[in-house]
Protein backbone atom coordinates (compact mmCIF):
# COMPACT_ATOMS: atom_id res chain seq x y z
CA UNK A 1 0.00 0.00 0.00
CA UNK A 2 1.63 3.22 -1.20
CA UNK A 3 0.23 5.47 1.54
CA UNK A 4 1.54 3.28 4.37
CA UNK A 5 4.88 2.90 2.59
CA UNK A 6 5.13 6.67 2.30
CA UNK A 7 4.28 7.03 5.97
CA UNK A 8 6.96 4.48 6.80
CA UNK A 9 9.50 6.44 4.74
CA UNK A 10 8.54 9.71 6.41
CA UNK A 11 8.70 8.34 9.94
CA UNK A 12 11.87 6.26 9.54
CA UNK A 13 14.42 7.97 11.77
CA UNK A 14 17.35 6.97 9.58
CA UNK A 15 15.85 8.97 6.69
CA UNK A 16 16.00 12.12 8.78
CA UNK A 17 19.67 12.27 9.71
CA UNK A 18 22.83 13.10 7.80
CA UNK A 19 23.54 15.51 4.93
CA UNK A 20 21.14 13.57 2.65
CA UNK A 21 18.51 13.33 5.36
CA UNK A 22 15.08 14.94 5.45
CA UNK A 23 16.08 17.39 8.20
CA UNK A 24 19.01 18.79 6.23
CA UNK A 25 16.98 18.93 3.02
CA UNK A 26 14.24 20.95 4.73
CA UNK A 27 16.84 23.43 6.02
CA UNK A 28 18.30 23.72 2.50
CA UNK A 29 14.87 24.26 0.96
CA UNK A 30 13.97 26.99 3.45
CA UNK A 31 17.37 28.64 3.09
CA UNK A 32 17.37 28.73 -0.74
CA UNK A 33 13.75 29.89 -0.93
CA UNK A 34 14.38 32.61 1.66
CA UNK A 35 17.49 33.83 -0.14
CA UNK A 36 15.69 33.94 -3.49
CA UNK A 37 12.73 35.83 -2.05
CA UNK A 38 15.00 38.32 -0.31
CA UNK A 39 16.91 39.11 -3.51
CA UNK A 40 13.67 39.34 -5.52
CA UNK A 41 12.06 41.60 -2.91
CA UNK A 42 15.04 43.95 -2.91
CA UNK A 43 14.74 44.28 -6.70
CA UNK A 44 10.98 44.21 -7.24
CA UNK A 45 9.43 46.26 -4.44
CA UNK A 46 11.42 49.50 -5.01
CA UNK A 47 11.19 49.05 -8.78
CA UNK A 48 7.44 48.38 -8.83
CA UNK A 49 6.73 51.25 -6.43
CA UNK A 50 8.93 53.62 -8.44
CA UNK A 51 7.18 52.70 -11.71
CA UNK A 52 3.77 53.25 -10.15
CA UNK A 53 4.79 56.40 -8.29
CA UNK A 54 6.36 58.13 -11.30
CA UNK A 55 4.34 56.47 -14.05
CA UNK A 56 7.58 55.86 -15.92
CA UNK A 57 8.87 52.66 -17.55
CA UNK A 58 5.52 50.84 -17.40
CA UNK A 59 6.78 48.53 -20.13
CA UNK A 60 8.89 46.81 -17.46
CA UNK A 61 5.71 45.53 -15.81
CA UNK A 62 4.40 44.20 -19.13
CA UNK A 63 7.72 42.51 -19.85
CA UNK A 64 7.76 40.92 -16.39
CA UNK A 65 4.21 39.70 -16.95
CA UNK A 66 5.00 38.23 -20.34
CA UNK A 67 7.82 36.27 -18.69
CA UNK A 68 5.10 34.04 -17.27
CA UNK A 69 4.66 32.47 -20.69
CA UNK A 70 8.24 31.13 -20.64
CA UNK A 71 8.24 27.62 -19.14
CA UNK A 72 10.24 27.64 -15.89
CA UNK A 73 11.68 24.22 -16.66
CA UNK A 74 13.11 25.64 -19.90
CA UNK A 75 14.59 28.65 -18.10
CA UNK A 76 16.23 26.35 -15.55
CA UNK A 77 17.75 24.07 -18.14
CA UNK A 78 18.93 26.96 -20.33
CA UNK A 79 20.46 28.84 -17.40
CA UNK A 80 22.32 25.84 -16.05
CA UNK A 81 23.59 24.79 -19.49
CA UNK A 82 24.89 28.31 -19.99
CA UNK A 83 26.24 29.08 -16.50
CA UNK A 84 27.34 25.78 -15.00
CA UNK A 85 30.48 25.46 -17.20
CA UNK A 86 31.50 29.01 -16.18
CA UNK A 87 31.81 27.97 -12.53
CA UNK A 88 33.89 24.85 -13.02
CA UNK A 89 35.96 24.10 -9.93
CA UNK A 90 34.06 26.50 -7.66
CA UNK A 91 32.47 23.75 -5.59
CA UNK A 92 28.66 23.86 -5.77
CA UNK A 93 28.49 27.33 -7.36
CA UNK A 94 27.94 25.81 -10.80
CA UNK A 95 24.66 24.28 -9.60
CA UNK A 96 23.61 26.99 -7.19
CA UNK A 97 24.11 30.18 -9.24
CA UNK A 98 21.93 29.29 -12.25
CA UNK A 99 19.18 27.77 -10.11
CA UNK A 100 19.06 30.72 -7.71
CA UNK A 101 19.17 33.20 -10.61
CA UNK A 102 16.24 31.53 -12.39
CA UNK A 103 14.22 31.33 -9.19
CA UNK A 104 14.79 35.07 -8.63
CA UNK A 105 13.65 35.79 -12.20
CA UNK A 106 10.49 33.75 -11.58
CA UNK A 107 9.76 35.46 -8.26
CA UNK A 108 10.03 39.00 -9.64
CA UNK A 109 6.85 39.22 -11.83
CA UNK A 110 4.30 38.59 -9.05
CA UNK A 111 6.19 40.86 -6.63
CA UNK A 112 6.57 43.61 -9.22
CA UNK A 113 2.92 43.39 -10.27
CA UNK A 114 1.81 43.47 -6.64
CA UNK A 115 3.92 46.52 -5.80
CA UNK A 116 2.94 48.25 -9.03
CA UNK A 117 -0.82 47.74 -8.81
CA UNK A 118 -0.80 48.33 -5.05
CA UNK A 119 0.85 51.72 -5.31
CA UNK A 120 -0.87 52.84 -8.52
CA UNK A 121 -4.32 51.95 -7.19
CA UNK A 122 -3.99 53.94 -4.02
CA UNK A 123 -7.17 56.00 -3.66
CA UNK A 124 -6.32 59.34 -5.37
CA UNK A 125 -8.34 61.14 -2.71
CA UNK A 126 -6.02 59.81 0.02
CA UNK A 127 -3.00 60.86 -2.01
CA UNK A 128 -4.42 64.34 -2.60
CA UNK A 129 -5.27 64.72 1.07
CA UNK A 130 -1.71 63.81 2.01
CA UNK A 131 -0.32 66.33 -0.46
CA UNK A 132 -2.78 68.92 0.82
CA UNK A 133 -1.46 68.42 4.32
CA UNK A 134 1.95 69.37 3.00
CA UNK A 135 3.65 65.97 2.76
CA UNK A 136 6.59 65.70 0.39
CA UNK A 137 6.69 63.14 -2.41
CA UNK A 138 8.67 60.72 -0.24
CA UNK A 139 6.34 61.20 2.70
CA UNK A 140 3.26 60.57 0.56
CA UNK A 141 4.90 57.40 -0.63
CA UNK A 142 6.03 56.18 2.79
CA UNK A 143 3.01 57.16 4.85
CA UNK A 144 0.14 56.74 2.39
CA UNK A 145 0.93 54.81 -0.76
CA UNK A 146 3.04 52.10 0.83
CA UNK A 147 0.58 51.21 3.63
CA UNK A 148 -2.29 51.26 1.13
CA UNK A 149 -0.32 49.04 -1.25
CA UNK A 150 0.55 46.45 1.40
CA UNK A 151 -2.41 44.09 0.79
CA UNK A 152 -1.57 43.72 -2.91
CA UNK A 153 2.16 43.55 -2.15
CA UNK A 154 1.45 40.72 0.25
CA UNK A 155 -0.66 38.88 -2.28
CA UNK A 156 2.29 39.20 -4.67
CA UNK A 157 4.70 37.99 -2.00
CA UNK A 158 2.49 35.02 -1.14
CA UNK A 159 2.21 33.85 -4.72
CA UNK A 160 5.93 34.43 -5.27
CA UNK A 161 6.71 32.37 -2.16
CA UNK A 162 4.53 29.48 -3.30
CA UNK A 163 6.07 29.62 -6.72
CA UNK A 164 9.64 29.64 -5.43
CA UNK A 165 9.06 26.77 -2.99
CA UNK A 166 7.39 24.78 -5.76
CA UNK A 167 9.95 25.54 -8.45
CA UNK A 168 12.89 24.85 -6.15
CA UNK A 169 11.61 21.27 -6.35
CA UNK A 170 12.17 21.19 -10.10
CA UNK A 171 15.56 22.87 -9.66
CA UNK A 172 16.74 19.58 -8.14
CA UNK A 173 16.89 18.32 -11.71
CA UNK A 174 19.68 20.81 -12.44
CA UNK A 175 21.50 19.96 -9.24
CA UNK A 176 20.01 22.21 -6.54
CA UNK A 177 19.89 19.77 -3.65
CA UNK A 178 16.88 20.51 -1.47
CA UNK A 179 13.59 18.67 -0.94
CA UNK A 180 13.39 18.16 -4.69
CA UNK A 181 16.30 15.72 -4.39
CA UNK A 182 13.86 13.13 -3.01
CA UNK A 183 11.65 13.52 -6.06
CA UNK A 184 14.62 13.35 -8.42
CA UNK A 185 16.28 10.35 -6.75
CA UNK A 186 12.98 8.61 -6.13
CA UNK A 187 12.06 9.02 -9.78
CA UNK A 188 15.47 7.82 -10.98
CA UNK A 189 15.30 4.64 -8.91
CA UNK A 190 11.49 4.21 -9.08
CA UNK A 191 11.14 4.41 -5.29
CA UNK A 192 7.69 5.95 -5.15
CA UNK A 193 7.36 6.25 -1.34
CA UNK A 194 10.46 8.48 -1.39
CA UNK A 195 9.04 10.61 -4.21
CA UNK A 196 5.64 10.97 -2.60
CA UNK A 197 7.16 11.55 0.83
CA UNK A 198 9.30 14.35 -0.62
CA UNK A 199 6.18 15.74 -2.33
CA UNK A 200 4.25 15.78 0.92
CA UNK A 201 7.10 17.65 2.62
CA UNK A 202 7.23 20.31 -0.11
CA UNK A 203 3.45 20.84 0.00
CA UNK A 204 3.55 21.03 3.80
CA UNK A 205 6.36 23.56 3.66
CA UNK A 206 4.45 25.65 1.11
CA UNK A 207 1.32 25.61 3.26
CA UNK A 208 3.27 26.53 6.36
CA UNK A 209 5.00 29.43 4.60
CA UNK A 210 1.67 30.71 3.27
CA UNK A 211 0.11 30.48 6.73
CA UNK A 212 3.02 32.35 8.25
CA UNK A 213 2.78 35.12 5.65
CA UNK A 214 -0.99 35.35 6.18
CA UNK A 215 -0.37 35.87 9.90
CA UNK A 216 2.28 38.52 9.25
CA UNK A 217 -0.05 40.21 6.77
CA UNK A 218 -2.78 40.32 9.41
CA UNK A 219 -0.55 42.12 11.87
CA UNK A 220 1.20 44.43 9.40
CA UNK A 221 -1.66 45.62 7.18
CA UNK A 222 -3.76 48.44 8.57
CA UNK A 223 -7.17 47.10 9.71
CA UNK A 224 -8.81 49.94 7.79
CA UNK A 225 -7.76 48.28 4.52
CA UNK A 226 -8.73 44.70 5.23
CA UNK A 227 -12.46 45.13 5.75
CA UNK A 228 -12.12 44.06 9.38
CA UNK A 229 -13.42 47.48 10.32
CA UNK A 230 -16.54 48.74 8.55
CA UNK A 231 -16.01 51.34 5.89
CA UNK A 232 -17.86 53.09 3.14
CA UNK A 233 -18.54 50.82 0.20
CA UNK A 234 -17.28 52.11 -3.08
CA UNK A 235 -19.03 51.57 -6.41
CA UNK A 236 -19.49 47.80 -6.42
CA UNK A 237 -18.79 47.14 -10.08
CA UNK A 238 -15.57 49.15 -10.26
CA UNK A 239 -14.30 47.68 -7.02
CA UNK A 240 -14.80 44.07 -8.07
CA UNK A 241 -13.25 44.55 -11.50
CA UNK A 242 -10.27 46.27 -9.93
CA UNK A 243 -9.83 43.54 -7.33
CA UNK A 244 -10.00 40.73 -9.79
CA UNK A 245 -7.68 42.47 -12.22
CA UNK A 246 -5.22 42.93 -9.39
CA UNK A 247 -5.68 39.31 -8.36
CA UNK A 248 -4.95 38.22 -11.89
CA UNK A 249 -1.78 40.29 -11.86
CA UNK A 250 -0.60 39.10 -8.52
CA UNK A 251 -1.33 35.43 -8.94
CA UNK A 252 1.84 33.77 -10.11
CA UNK A 253 1.90 30.55 -12.00
CA UNK A 254 2.82 27.71 -9.76
CA UNK A 255 5.35 25.38 -11.25
CA UNK B 1 20.88 27.30 -33.23
CA UNK B 2 20.47 24.61 -35.84
CA UNK B 3 17.47 25.66 -37.94
CA UNK B 4 17.43 22.47 -40.00
CA UNK B 5 16.43 20.60 -36.79
CA UNK B 6 13.04 22.32 -36.92
CA UNK B 7 12.50 21.37 -40.54
CA UNK B 8 13.62 17.78 -39.99
CA UNK B 9 11.43 17.29 -36.93
CA UNK B 10 8.45 19.35 -38.00
CA UNK B 11 5.83 16.61 -37.70
CA UNK B 12 7.20 15.49 -34.32
CA UNK B 13 7.04 19.07 -33.04
CA UNK B 14 3.44 19.42 -34.21
CA UNK B 15 2.51 16.08 -32.56
CA UNK B 16 3.95 17.22 -29.25
CA UNK B 17 2.39 20.66 -29.58
CA UNK B 18 -1.01 19.00 -30.07
CA UNK B 19 -0.45 16.78 -26.99
CA UNK B 20 0.58 19.88 -25.06
CA UNK B 21 -2.54 21.73 -26.26
CA UNK B 22 -4.76 18.94 -24.98
CA UNK B 23 -2.99 18.64 -21.61
CA UNK B 24 -3.25 22.40 -21.04
CA UNK B 25 -6.57 23.09 -22.80
CA UNK B 26 -8.92 20.31 -21.64
CA UNK B 27 -8.33 21.24 -17.95
CA UNK B 28 -9.12 24.86 -18.85
CA UNK B 29 -12.56 23.86 -20.13
CA UNK B 30 -13.34 21.40 -17.33
CA UNK B 31 -12.04 23.86 -14.74
CA UNK B 32 -14.26 26.63 -16.09
CA UNK B 33 -17.31 24.36 -16.15
CA UNK B 34 -16.76 23.47 -12.47
CA UNK B 35 -15.82 27.01 -11.45
CA UNK B 36 -19.02 28.54 -12.87
CA UNK B 37 -21.47 26.84 -10.47
CA UNK B 38 -18.99 27.15 -7.57
CA UNK B 39 -18.51 30.87 -8.24
CA UNK B 40 -22.28 31.28 -8.51
CA UNK B 41 -22.71 29.56 -5.14
CA UNK B 42 -19.90 31.62 -3.61
CA UNK B 43 -21.54 34.81 -4.77
CA UNK B 44 -25.05 33.86 -3.54
CA UNK B 45 -24.28 32.10 -0.25
CA UNK B 46 -22.35 34.58 1.88
CA UNK B 47 -20.63 32.17 4.29
CA UNK B 48 -19.58 29.87 1.46
CA UNK B 49 -17.50 32.51 -0.29
CA UNK B 50 -14.46 32.58 2.04
CA UNK B 51 -14.57 28.78 2.34
CA UNK B 52 -14.55 28.34 -1.44
CA UNK B 53 -11.93 31.01 -2.10
CA UNK B 54 -9.39 29.89 0.50
CA UNK B 55 -10.13 26.22 -0.22
CA UNK B 56 -9.43 26.63 -3.91
CA UNK B 57 -6.43 28.87 -3.17
CA UNK B 58 -5.01 26.08 -1.03
CA UNK B 59 -4.89 23.80 -4.08
CA UNK B 60 -2.40 26.19 -5.63
CA UNK B 61 0.10 25.63 -2.81
CA UNK B 62 0.81 22.10 -4.04
CA UNK B 63 3.78 22.05 -6.45
CA UNK B 64 2.87 20.66 -9.86
CA UNK B 65 5.47 17.90 -9.87
CA UNK B 66 4.04 16.80 -6.51
CA UNK B 67 0.52 16.76 -7.89
CA UNK B 68 1.57 14.76 -10.97
CA UNK B 69 3.19 12.18 -8.70
CA UNK B 70 0.40 11.98 -6.11
CA UNK B 71 -2.52 11.92 -8.60
CA UNK B 72 -2.17 8.21 -9.44
CA UNK B 73 -2.85 7.35 -5.78
CA UNK B 74 -6.20 9.11 -5.85
CA UNK B 75 -7.18 8.13 -9.37
CA UNK B 76 -5.78 4.61 -9.35
CA UNK B 77 -3.99 5.36 -12.63
CA UNK B 78 -0.42 4.56 -13.70
CA UNK B 79 2.21 7.19 -13.00
CA UNK B 80 2.75 7.84 -16.74
CA UNK B 81 -0.94 8.19 -17.57
CA UNK B 82 -1.68 11.61 -19.18
CA UNK B 83 -4.96 11.62 -17.22
CA UNK B 84 -2.89 12.48 -14.12
CA UNK B 85 -1.71 15.66 -15.79
CA UNK B 86 -5.22 16.58 -16.93
CA UNK B 87 -6.62 16.04 -13.43
CA UNK B 88 -3.79 17.98 -11.78
CA UNK B 89 -4.10 20.87 -14.23
CA UNK B 90 -7.87 20.94 -13.71
CA UNK B 91 -7.28 21.49 -9.99
CA UNK B 92 -4.89 24.37 -10.73
CA UNK B 93 -7.31 25.93 -13.19
CA UNK B 94 -10.07 25.62 -10.62
CA UNK B 95 -7.86 27.26 -8.00
CA UNK B 96 -7.55 30.35 -10.20
CA UNK B 97 -11.04 30.46 -11.68
CA UNK B 98 -13.29 30.12 -8.64
CA UNK B 99 -12.07 33.49 -7.44
CA UNK B 100 -12.33 35.02 -10.91
CA UNK B 101 -15.91 33.82 -11.46
CA UNK B 102 -16.99 35.09 -8.03
CA UNK B 103 -15.38 38.47 -8.66
CA UNK B 104 -16.87 38.66 -12.14
CA UNK B 105 -20.39 37.94 -10.92
CA UNK B 106 -20.01 40.44 -8.11
CA UNK B 107 -19.03 43.06 -10.66
CA UNK B 108 -22.57 42.90 -12.12
CA UNK B 109 -24.33 46.05 -10.88
CA UNK B 110 -27.11 45.40 -8.40
CA UNK B 111 -29.43 47.67 -10.42
CA UNK B 112 -29.00 45.45 -13.48
CA UNK B 113 -29.84 42.39 -11.40
CA UNK B 114 -32.95 44.05 -10.02
CA UNK B 115 -34.03 45.26 -13.45
CA UNK B 116 -33.74 41.72 -14.83
CA UNK B 117 -35.78 40.36 -11.91
CA UNK B 118 -38.37 43.08 -12.41
CA UNK B 119 -38.96 42.22 -16.06
CA UNK B 120 -39.58 38.64 -15.02
CA UNK B 121 -36.29 36.72 -15.27
CA UNK B 122 -36.34 33.63 -13.01
CA UNK B 123 -33.01 33.07 -11.14
CA UNK B 124 -31.44 30.52 -13.49
CA UNK B 125 -32.42 32.38 -16.65
CA UNK B 126 -31.19 35.62 -15.10
CA UNK B 127 -27.85 33.98 -14.28
CA UNK B 128 -27.35 32.57 -17.78
CA UNK B 129 -28.88 35.45 -19.72
CA UNK B 130 -27.77 38.51 -17.77
CA UNK B 131 -25.18 37.99 -15.04
CA UNK B 132 -22.90 35.52 -16.82
CA UNK B 133 -22.60 37.53 -20.06
CA UNK B 134 -21.82 40.69 -18.08
CA UNK B 135 -19.12 38.81 -16.13
CA UNK B 136 -17.39 37.64 -19.32
CA UNK B 137 -14.60 40.31 -19.34
CA UNK B 138 -13.49 39.50 -15.78
CA UNK B 139 -13.78 35.73 -16.28
CA UNK B 140 -11.82 36.00 -19.54
CA UNK B 141 -8.98 37.87 -17.82
CA UNK B 142 -8.70 35.10 -15.22
CA UNK B 143 -8.91 32.47 -17.93
CA UNK B 144 -5.99 34.10 -19.76
CA UNK B 145 -3.79 33.87 -16.67
CA UNK B 146 -4.81 30.25 -16.14
CA UNK B 147 -4.15 29.36 -19.78
CA UNK B 148 -0.65 30.83 -19.86
CA UNK B 149 0.37 29.21 -16.58
CA UNK B 150 -1.14 25.86 -17.65
CA UNK B 151 1.01 25.80 -20.78
CA UNK B 152 4.11 26.49 -18.67
CA UNK B 153 3.28 23.96 -15.94
CA UNK B 154 2.42 21.13 -18.33
CA UNK B 155 6.02 21.11 -19.56
CA UNK B 156 7.12 20.00 -16.06
CA UNK B 157 5.38 16.68 -16.72
CA UNK B 158 8.25 15.92 -19.10
CA UNK B 159 10.37 15.12 -16.03
CA UNK B 160 8.11 12.11 -15.53
CA UNK B 161 8.25 11.24 -19.23
CA UNK B 162 4.72 12.25 -20.25
CA UNK B 163 4.93 13.25 -23.92
CA UNK B 164 4.42 16.94 -24.80
CA UNK B 165 6.62 19.94 -25.70
CA UNK B 166 8.57 19.71 -22.42
CA UNK B 167 10.34 16.70 -23.92
CA UNK B 168 12.54 19.08 -25.94
CA UNK B 169 13.63 20.74 -22.70
CA UNK B 170 14.60 17.55 -20.87
CA UNK B 171 16.13 15.91 -23.92
CA UNK B 172 18.00 19.07 -24.96
CA UNK B 173 19.42 19.38 -21.45
CA UNK B 174 20.45 15.76 -21.34
CA UNK B 175 22.25 16.02 -24.70
CA UNK B 176 23.46 19.60 -24.10
CA UNK B 177 21.86 20.52 -27.41
CA UNK B 178 20.82 24.19 -27.43
CA UNK B 179 18.58 23.93 -30.47
CA UNK B 180 16.23 21.54 -28.71
CA UNK B 181 16.04 23.80 -25.64
CA UNK B 182 15.12 26.79 -27.85
CA UNK B 183 12.56 24.71 -29.74
CA UNK B 184 10.96 23.71 -26.42
CA UNK B 185 10.91 27.22 -24.97
CA UNK B 186 9.84 28.86 -28.24
CA UNK B 187 7.04 26.36 -28.90
CA UNK B 188 5.71 26.76 -25.32
CA UNK B 189 5.70 30.56 -25.61
CA UNK B 190 3.95 30.47 -29.00
CA UNK B 191 1.36 28.03 -27.67
CA UNK B 192 0.74 30.24 -24.62
CA UNK B 193 0.27 33.28 -26.87
CA UNK B 194 -2.14 31.33 -29.08
CA UNK B 195 -4.24 30.31 -26.07
CA UNK B 196 -4.24 33.94 -24.94
CA UNK B 197 -5.32 35.15 -28.38
CA UNK B 198 -8.13 32.61 -28.72
CA UNK B 199 -9.56 33.51 -25.30
CA UNK B 200 -9.45 37.21 -26.17
CA UNK B 201 -11.22 36.59 -29.48
CA UNK B 202 -13.94 34.48 -27.82
CA UNK B 203 -14.43 37.10 -25.11
CA UNK B 204 -14.70 39.77 -27.80
CA UNK B 205 -17.29 37.78 -29.69
CA UNK B 206 -19.31 37.24 -26.50
CA UNK B 207 -19.41 40.91 -25.54
CA UNK B 208 -20.66 42.84 -28.61
CA UNK B 209 -22.05 45.64 -26.38
CA UNK B 210 -18.54 46.63 -25.30
CA UNK B 211 -17.61 47.41 -28.90
CA UNK B 212 -20.91 49.20 -29.55
CA UNK B 213 -20.17 51.49 -26.62
CA UNK B 214 -16.77 52.61 -27.89
CA UNK B 215 -17.80 52.83 -31.56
Amino acid sequence: MIITDTWKWLTDGSNWSGPDGIGHRIVEHVWYSGLVLLIALIIAIPLGSWIAHTGRAKWLVSIANSLRAVPSLGLLFAASMWLTPKFKGDGDAGFLVPAIAVLVILAIPPLLAGAYSGVSETDPAARDAAKGMGMSGMQVFGKVELPCALPLMFSGLRSATLQVIATATIAAFVGLDALGAFLRDGLASSIYPEMIGGSVLVAALALLADLLLALIQRTVVSPGLTGRTPRRRRGGADEATRLSAAGAHATGSSS
Amino acid sequence: MDWSYIGDNWSDILDRAWQHTQLAGIPLIIGLLIALPLGWLGQRVRWLKPVLLSGSGLLYTIPSLVLFVVMPIFLGTKILDPVNVIAAMTLYTLALLVRTVTDGLEAVPESTRQAATAIGYPPLKRFLGVELPLAVPVIASGLRVAAVSNVSIVSVAALLGIPQLGYYLTDGYKREYWTEIWVGIGACVILALLFDLVIQLIARALTPWLRARTA
